[in-house]
């Protein structure tokens, strides 16, 4: 039964996609605003024009220009950049990593330090420390990451100029990539100043993305936990001498993490959305702040593809919620 | 166990007081900081200091006035134009209360719409506009806002618009989800048996259960448009001009960070404060609405 | 003999300060070595209450006013908590109520017996596996190491049981409380239940306190009985006594309402009138002495 939901799922991934596509292409193109316009120099002829015009492709009719752009999609060409003149596909390529090694580093701190917080909370469930954590997850909930992106920026990058507040790393550091996971690749080579170096530049994009989602996870697993302390099997548990602790880890906490992973897992498409916003303070070279750019010069062909990237991230994403749950419920597993 | 009724259902004097005691603190803070701003933004004219786009450039970006240099006519500073971030926030409150009524106006509306036909119709109807939500859903909403907004163009409507586009699904999700939970329920099916219309049905039996869902989802939306305006003022799509915005402080104060970083601190101190209001408003409304909530 | 289990005048109120109600209002009983004792009475008599409070899974809002528990010589309530956990599952364990919802859907039957032997036991993974093939062995499971293997949810109600009541005997206990361990089986399989649990208690040496509402379950298998009745005993003594001829009214409701084999089901007498008032007026009557009392 609950394969076949997710064979549903696999299915319903193209037309979603499909949709996407449509509706951005369309939107980019009833309006006004001409890409063209902005890129040539002054006193270009209307011939220059009219020839950049059918280089992008912009001469044709709107479906006209869909298919085509589609068409070349399905083969893995998405077009020129109009205002970065390369590759969409390259383009996307080179910055993605960037922003999966931030959202990953994100994530891992948001589940981290949500975890904590949910254990406090249950730890010291009924007591007026429990009344204190509860409203400090709404708040946390409440104010959203690029909120925080500007707070931190505020107190550690001008108040008490701790850490570095733009780029991905120092540009004075001279050190060539071959791949574009800066990271995992100086992680791995063994530069660990390098590393240092670009985990400074990460720690405050993160920390922003990662407060609101702590807040979440938080919530979720907290009241998860809750619940099934309650149950019997947790009760039990007590009656046969384990400790509160022993109980909520091993007992309740294998539990409680179906129905945090089902609910929290979904909503890393946020955190993932707000790096948009969230690299942009912090001039982190990721697809987001990529995106915005892309958005202030109109370049459509830019823009479709980044929508598209999201898009697919989303979707992935819940797709391997999907699959994690089910390995985390024996009783999905085999029903 | 004679005792344990003691604990029963207890004499209630009115529903809404009863209901108020329900929503806890969440409510009163909620009610207290968006009523806050709601009556800054209504007494912005007779409240301000200033004229909120009066420029006087010998005394700009002006320190608070308990701080070193600070001015008592400009009680929280001035920005780099010389002009008074108190007057400013003030006039700001109004743009973003009036922003977030209408948008969440909208947004309600043609949520609601789509998802109550979805629901009572169930059959192909519901399978489109299910199709359509996830359509929806598998766009990041912050680009799609930031692509829509500056397709639009900068202005108040662009920002409204965005907002409405974006956010529909967030009520049409919810309404098309319970009015099939409330259809199932066994009084739908009684009133059905009775020979209700659909549109009796919906009115007598759908709509007041659903009431406290959507007035807990304005709120929040209400806070959430609030902070589109920011985002959209980072890409400098949002309101043009001379009007104030807190976002549009926001990303002025950023230009000037290290020199006069109060002007970025007080518009979002302000964004957060209204956020905040606007969350708990809807938590407490919903404790305090739904009589039946479960924990 | 000793008694393995003695509580003292056990007071214990539930509900919040203030209105909190007299759950136990002195009740006193023991329970010697390798003795099987019922513990009866209608619900909210305060029985599972009272095997709670030996096991120290007391409700959060339940408080212990005063009265011992002595186990082994001991009191429970009043040594530091490690040690009691010491002594939990190890030397006192629990047959628990409902077999359905006593065991960890997410964890492997096997891994959950083996980590109470290893736990009170000190066993290596190794042992406790061969252990816990043996203990289902004894509940006379076929294919132990196959079930080992499974998920709670893979296997009957009557196995879950058997499995808890392997758990419960896993660590040699000279006390096991059953908390109406057959109340959700059905007949034939309570018969079974009940068989299992006199076999391994002969095997293992135990004392059993069986709480249960169910006289016929009492007189199959309890050699002594006390009678709770709100919060405080009203019968104590040898099984054949108590039934027979019953010193309390409460007590002879409680057999007239109970269906017996060797009866017909139309000579199943309801509790007559006047009983029930003299039965009101007793309960009054000790309401009155609880309140005047100690409390």
């Amino acid at each position: 039964m609950r394969w076949g939901e997710i064979i549903r799922r696999l299915v319903l991934i193209p037309p979603t996609l499909f949709g996407v596509c449509i509706i951005v292409f369309v939107l980019l193109r009833v309006v006004p605003g001409d890409p063209i316009a902005m890129m040539i120099p002054p006193g270009a002829s209307a011939a220059d024009i009219d020839r950049l015009r059918a280089f992008y492709g912009l001469d044709q009719s709107i479906p006209q220009q869909f298919i085509t752009w589609f068409g070349q999609a399905l083969s893995g060409n998405f077009g020129r950049s109009i205002s970065l003149h390369q590759s969409v596909f390259e383009l996307v390529l080179a910055r993605l990593p960037a922003t999966l090694e931030l959202s990953a580093m994100a994530t891992l701190i948001a589940v981290g330090l949500g975890t904590v917080v949910a254990f406090t909370g249950v730890y010291v469930r009924g007591r007026g420390a429990e009344w204190a954590i509860d409203g400090g997850i709404g708040v946390f909930l409440a104010i959203p990451d690029f909120l925080w992106a500007l707070i931190l920026l505020l107190l550690f990058g001008v108040l008490i100029p701790l850490l570095p507040i733009t780029g991905r790393i120092d540009p004075q550091l001279d050190v060539t990539f071959h791949t574009n996971f800066y990271l995992i690749e100086s992680l791995l080579t063994g530069r660990l100043d390098v590393a240092s170096a670009l985990l400074q530049h990460m720690i405050l994009p993160a920390v922003a993305l990662a407060l609101p989602f702590a807040a979440l996870v938080a919530r979720i697993l907290k009241a998860s936990l809750s619940e099934a302390e309650d149950q019997d099997y947790a009760q039990i548990a007590r009656a046969r001498g384990f400790s509160r602790p022993a109980i909520l880890l091993r007992e309740v906490f294998p539990n409680a993490l179906i129905p945090t992973v089902a609910l929290g897992g979904v909503q890393i498409t946020l955190l993932l959305g707000g790096t948009v916003l969230v690299e942009r303070i912090f001039s982190y070279e990721g697809i987001g702040n990529m995106a915005i750019d892309a958005v202030i010069n109109r370049d459509f062909p830019l823009i479709q593809g980044l929508i598209l990237t999201f898009a697919i991230l989303f979707i992935a994403l819940n797709l391997a919620v999907d699959l994690l749950v089910t390995l985390l419920d024996p009783r999905l597993r085999h029903g | 166990m004679v005792d344990l009724a003691v604990s029963g259902p207890i004499a209630r004097p009115s529903q809404w007081r009863a209901g108020f005691a329900r929503g806890g603190p969440r409510l009163w803070i909620g009610v207290g900081l968006v009523g806050f701003f709601v009556l800054i933004a209504l007494l912005a004219p007779l409240l301000a200091p200033h004229d909120p786009i009066e420029q006087d450039l010998l005394s700009a970006q002006l320190p608070p006035a308990w701080m070193q240099g600070g001015e008592v006519t400009f009680p929280l500073g001035t920005d780099s134009l010389g002009r008074c971030v108190l007057s400013r926030l003030m006039y700001a409150a109004r743009t973003a209360i009036a922003v977030a009524l209408i948008a969440a106006s909208l947004a309600a509306i043609i949520g609601i719409a789509f998802g109550l036909i979805a629901g009572m119709f169930g059959g192909w109807i519901d399978q489109v506009v299910s199709r359509l939500i996830d359509v929806w859903m598998a766009f990041p909403p912050v680009l799609l806002s930031i692509v829509l907004a500056a397709v639009i163009g900068a202005g108040l409507t662009s920002v409204i618009a965005a907002i409405v586009v974006v956010d529909w699904t967030r009520f049409a999700r919810v309404v098309r989800a319970e009015t099939m939970v409330q259809l199932q329920r066994d009084y739908a099916s009684a009133a059905r048996a009775l020979g209700l219309s659909r549109g009796q049905i919906l009115r007598l039996e759908i709509l007041p259960n659903l009431v406290p869902l959507i007035v807990t989802l304005f709120a929040v939306e209400m806070g959430i448009a609030i902070l589109v305006e920011v985002i959209l003022s980072f890409v400098g799509i949002s309101v043009a001009g001379d009007v104030a915005t807190w976002g549009g402080m926001i990303v002025e104060g950023r230009q000037v960070i290290y020199q006069a970083p109060w002007i970025m601190a007080f518009p979002i101190g302000c964004v957060i404060l209204s956020v905040i209001g606007f969350n708990l408003l809807g938590d407490g409304l919903r404790a305090a609405l739904d009589p039946v909530q479960r924990r | 003999m000793t008694a393995v289990l003695a509580v003292q005048d056990l007071h214990v109120a539930i509900g919040p300060r203030g209105k909190a109600a007299n759950v136990l209002r002195g009740a006193s009983l023991e329970v010697q070595a390798g003795e099987v004792r019922g513990l009866v009475g209608e619900s909210g008599a305060g029985k599972s209450m009272l095997g709670r409070a030996v096991l120290g899974l007391l409700p959060a809002n339940a408080v212990v006013q005063s009265g011992t528990i002595q186990f082994e010589g001991r009191d429970l309530l009043a040594m530091p908590e490690p040690e009691r956990r010491s002594l939990l599952g190890r030397r006192i364990a629990l047959i628990p109520q409902d077999p359905m919802t006593s065991l960890n859907p997410v964890k492997r039957v096997g891994a959950q017996i083996s980590i109470m032997l290893r736990h009170h036991l000190a066993l290596s993974k190794r042992e406790a596996l061969e252990r816990a093939t043996e203990l289902l062995t004894e509940v006379a499971i076929r294919e132990p190491r196959r079930v080992l293997d499974l998920y709670p949810h893979e296997i009957s109600g009557g196995m879950r049981q058997r499995v808890l009541i392997a758990m419960a005997f896993a660590c040699d206990p000279s006390l096991v409380i059953a908390d109406e361990p057959t109340t959700a089986l059905d007949v034939t399989v309570q018969r079974q239940v009940l068989q299992l649990v006199e076999r391994l208690r002969q095997r293992h040496g135990a004392a059993i306190l069986f709480v249960t509402h169910d006289l016929g379950v009492v007189a199959k298998i309890c050699r002594t009985m006390t009678v709770l009745h709100a919060g405080r005993v009203l019968e104590d003594g040898e099984t054949a006594d108590v039934l027979v001829k019953p010193r309390h009214p409460y007590t002879r409701a409680l057999l007239a309402a109970t269906p017996r084999a060797d009866r017909p089901a139309e000579a199943l007498r309801p509790v007559p009138p006047a009983l029930i008032e003299s039965l009101w007026s007793e309960a009054h009557r000790l309401d009155r002495l609880a309140v005047a009392g100690p409390a």
